[in-house]
């Protein structure tokens, strides 16, 4: 295949032919299985929670397909109960948290800083399969029959009176908590241990910062829900009474505890989204990020601020009334290191040769789609707007702005980016272009929506409504379907690609990561001699040499 | 970040350095990896032990009379005498170490040995515990035989009892099984004065267990006893 050089900035790669690279190293079943290299093993975890969004996503199909009628007649309660319930634990234990850190972050983290693979590499080969054994337990937990209990699992219910699969479910997700454990580990003792000469902290990439971050999630919540769905589990096998009122115990207690995890596990679920818009906004800008430590404090900060504020998923479950007017002064917070995130980024665009490819549309969809979950974040920290809408399609429009408009977005703009990184191949651009656009629309079609049924009064988890709910239901559920065909687009050009794409170059974009003086794919050491930094996001604005094609 | 540890040679230069995987560029910075990740591990495992011990310090609030009358059920004898075993077992843990650091083969599985015996005599202790509270008829899930006005608090306590040694000792059992490995390599050589990070890094899991039970005895044997 003939070498294209799209930039002067890359170095030419004669032996483009038959260079060895990660994956044609070894083509075998055990060379996959067995692999210590973290770029195989991203790959793994790119095929197996795509599998998971697919499951996940199915739930979601048959939700909305019952929500377009107020009765209930496609599901009864019972279904719809373990519909929801699965979608969320699939979703989010499944696809979210380990999306891009999984994926992209373990792809990604030892090539921007200059290493040869992560500092513990069977650990991580050991986390794909602690995630493979989890996702398993609870696939199986699917199949015979589901759970009851919502995502939250919370007590008594789950520990006394469920009489679905909890504790197959339980252990699945207790299970695939140690794989998160493990995989933030190692990357905290990668970017701490094995830097690149010259990578000094503030000379790290800013996905770097948003990983590291991440991790210290990962690291000091995921223990703390995995003993707390323990002993959900003890509850329920030995009558250990901790949670059941019945037994002595305080359901309250769960919550707090459950809370405490799964609070800051929603940033698992976007930082790593806000490390990957930094480097999307400041490649397709050709500008410098602007404000660089603010960025990468504003990481910190949130990983921080948001093991503090828990209690506002509690306001109306009998807290003290004290504990949750700080609880939400601390949930208002969070704003201001996420809108200095958003405002950096808009100003890294002012002046900037902005290009509009295809990553750069998934950034531009995360930063307005972002703002509109933020700052409903913000109502429902006000007490008393959240004591109405607590429970209702507020609250499940406002956490799929983020989850779905903030991290699925960042996910596609990052899988976009760095696919020639990863396969050695472009997809077409103009269909990628045509599937963000879908993917846009049919995320707002879907769940705007919902804002309104929200603030109007309709419930969550409930599979009927009243008829004057019906026009904004039908419209969600529409949305949903045009949403589902744009996620359904990339799957096959990504796959058309690897065998057909034109070949990418080392550095189609122009970007300046370390990543990108590699050639693509990159060999199985990440580089061919060990590379020396001197300075972070080199964009040089208005040069026409760095400018990326179209 | 120091520069000093970074590509100063060809890789295949320090591979004759004793075990250094084909990612790191130095022994040093293999063994610096190797010892933040075992910290980073603890910490995460303190925040797991962290999770128990708020609830039992949120019930101990609630329920002080219960937990005084919990504890009462608990044999100090046995669980002072398991105290002493596991600090003892720390200090043998800690020659262990020092005899690897030195390169003494012999003294290294001695020390290991001696160290496995006291944690399993500690579990054999926690496994008499355990069957005198089946037999008096303490155990969350099974008839409930405390009398007293304050059955439930009780209740929660033993609960507590229960899933905060549980998990102490399954750690313990995971620590034996680590220094067995240990002992194995370690008599056929497998460890040198160049070479000991396993050793070191599995004492610091050792002490760490070793710590949790210095809280676990104080907070269910002693407190509220006088």
């Amino acid at each position: 295949m003939p070498t294209k050089i799209f930039h002067t900035t890359s170095r030419p790669q004669p032996e483009q032919m038959t260079r060895e690279h990660y994956l044609n190293v070894d083509y075998g079943i055990k060379s996959w299985l067995l692999t210590t290299d973290h770029k195989r093993i991203a790959l793994l975890y790119l095929a197996t929670i795509t599998a998971f969004f697919a499951l996940g996503g199915i739930f979601a199909v048959v939700i909305r397909l019952e929500l377009m009628t107020p009765s209930g007649d496609l599901v009864q309660s019972e279904t719809y109960n373990k519909l929801f319930t699965m979608h969320g634990i699939v979703m989010i234990f499944f696809f979210l948290i380990p999306s891009i850190p999984a994926t992209l972050g373990n792809f990604l983290v030892p090539m921007m800083i200059g290493a040869r693979d992560l500092a513990f590499p069977r650990l991580n080969l050991a986390s794909w399969y602690i995630f493979v054994i989890g996702g398993s337990l609870t696939f199986t937990a699917v199949v015979v029959g589901g759970v009851d209990t919502g995502w939250t699992f919370y007590t008594p219910y789950s520990s006394s009176y469920a009489n679905t699969h909890v504790i197959l479910t339980a252990t699945g997700i207790f299970i695939t908590g140690f794989s998160s454990i493990l995989t933030g580990l190692n990357f905290i003792i990668t970017i701490h241990k094995m830097r690149a000469p010259g990578l000094r902290w503030f000379r790290l990439p800013l996905f770097i910062w948003a990983h590291y971050a991440t991790s210290l999630i990962m690291v000091l919540g995921t223990p703390v829900i995995a003993i707390t769905i323990a002993m959900v589990g003890l509850e329920r096998l030995f009558r250990v009474g901790i949670f059941d009122p019945a037994l002595g115990g305080d359901p309250l207690l769960f919550q707090h505890l459950f809370w405490f995890y799964s609070h800051p596990a929603v940033y698992i679920m976007i930082l790593p989204g806000m490390g990957v818009i930094s480097e999307l906004v400041t490649c397709f800008s050709r500008k410098r990020i602007y404000g660089y430590p603010f960025i990468a404090f504003s990481s910190l900060a949130i990983a921080v601020l948001g093991f503090l504020v828990w209690g506002h998923h509690m306001f109306v479950a009998g807290q003290s009334v004290y504990a949750a007017m700080i609880f939400s002064v601390l949930s208002m917070l969070v704003a201001i290191p996420s809108a200095v995130k958003v405002f950096n980024w808009t100003a890294t665009l002012y002046k900037g040769s902005i290009s509009y490819d295809t990553p750069m549309l998934y950034a531009f969809g995360f930063i307005g789609l972002f703002t509109i979950g933020g700052l409903t974040g913000v109502f429902l920290a006000t007490l008393g707007i959240d004591v109405h809408v607590h429970d209702t399609y507020f609250v499940v429009a406002h956490f799929h702005y983020i989850m779905v408009g903030g991290m699925i977005m960042a996910y596609m703009g990052g899988l976009h980016f760095w696919w020639p990184k990863i396969t050695g191949r472009m997809y077409s651009e103009g269909w990628a272009k045509l599937a963000a656009l879908i993917i846009f629309v049919g995320f707002n079609l879907t769940f705007f929506p919902q804002f309104l049924l929200g603030y109007l009064g309709m419930p969550r988890r409930y599979h009927f409504y009243p008829e004057e709910f019906q026009v904004l239901n039908v419209m969600s559920s529409a949305g949903a379907s045009v949403l589902g065909v744009g996620y359904l687009i990339p799957m096959i050009y990504f796959i058309w690609s690897m065998r057909y794409g034109k070949p990418a170059g080392p550095n189609p974009w122009g970007a300046k990561g370390l990543e990108w003086q590699t050639p693509s794919p990159p060999p199985t050491d990440n580089f061919t001699k060990p590379p020396v930094v001197e300075e972070a996001y080199a964009y040089a604005p208005h040069t026409q040499e760095d400018r990326p094609r179209g | 970040m120091r520069l000093t540890h970074r590509r100063t040679g060809p890789v295949a230069e320090q591979k004759n350095i004793a075990a250094v995987a084909h990612h790191f560029d130095t022994a040093e910075q293999q063994r610096e990896a190797s010892t933040l990740g075992m910290w980073a591990f603890l910490v995460t495992e303190i925040m797991m032990f962290g999770g128990l011990f708020t609830g039992y310090v949120v019930y101990r609030n609630l329920y002080p009379d219960g937990f005084a009358a919990g504890s009462h059920h608990l044999d100090i004898t046995l669980g002072g005498i398991n105290t002493m075993a596991l600090i003892a077992s720390s200090l043998t843990m800690a020659m262990a170490v020092r005899a690897a650091q030195l390169g003494k083969r012999k003294t290294l599985v001695l020390f290991l040995l001696c160290t496995i015996a006291l944690g399993l005599f500690f579990l054999g202790i926690k496994a008499v515990e355990y069957s005198h509270k089946y037999h008096e008829q303490l155990v969350p899930g099974l008839p409930f035989a405390d009398e007293g006005t304050l059955t439930q608090q009780v209740y929660v306590f033993i609960s507590f009892y229960f899933v905060l040694t549980g998990l102490h000792a399954f750690h313990m059992v995971i620590g034996i099984g680590l220094l067995t490995w240990l002992t194995v390599k370690g008599w056929r050589g497998g460890f040198s004065k160049e070479y000991f990070t396993p050793v070191e890094l599995s004492g610091l899991y050792w002490h760490f267990v070793d710590i949790v039970w210095i809280f676990l005895y104080p907070l269910l044997y002693l407190i509220g006893r006088h």
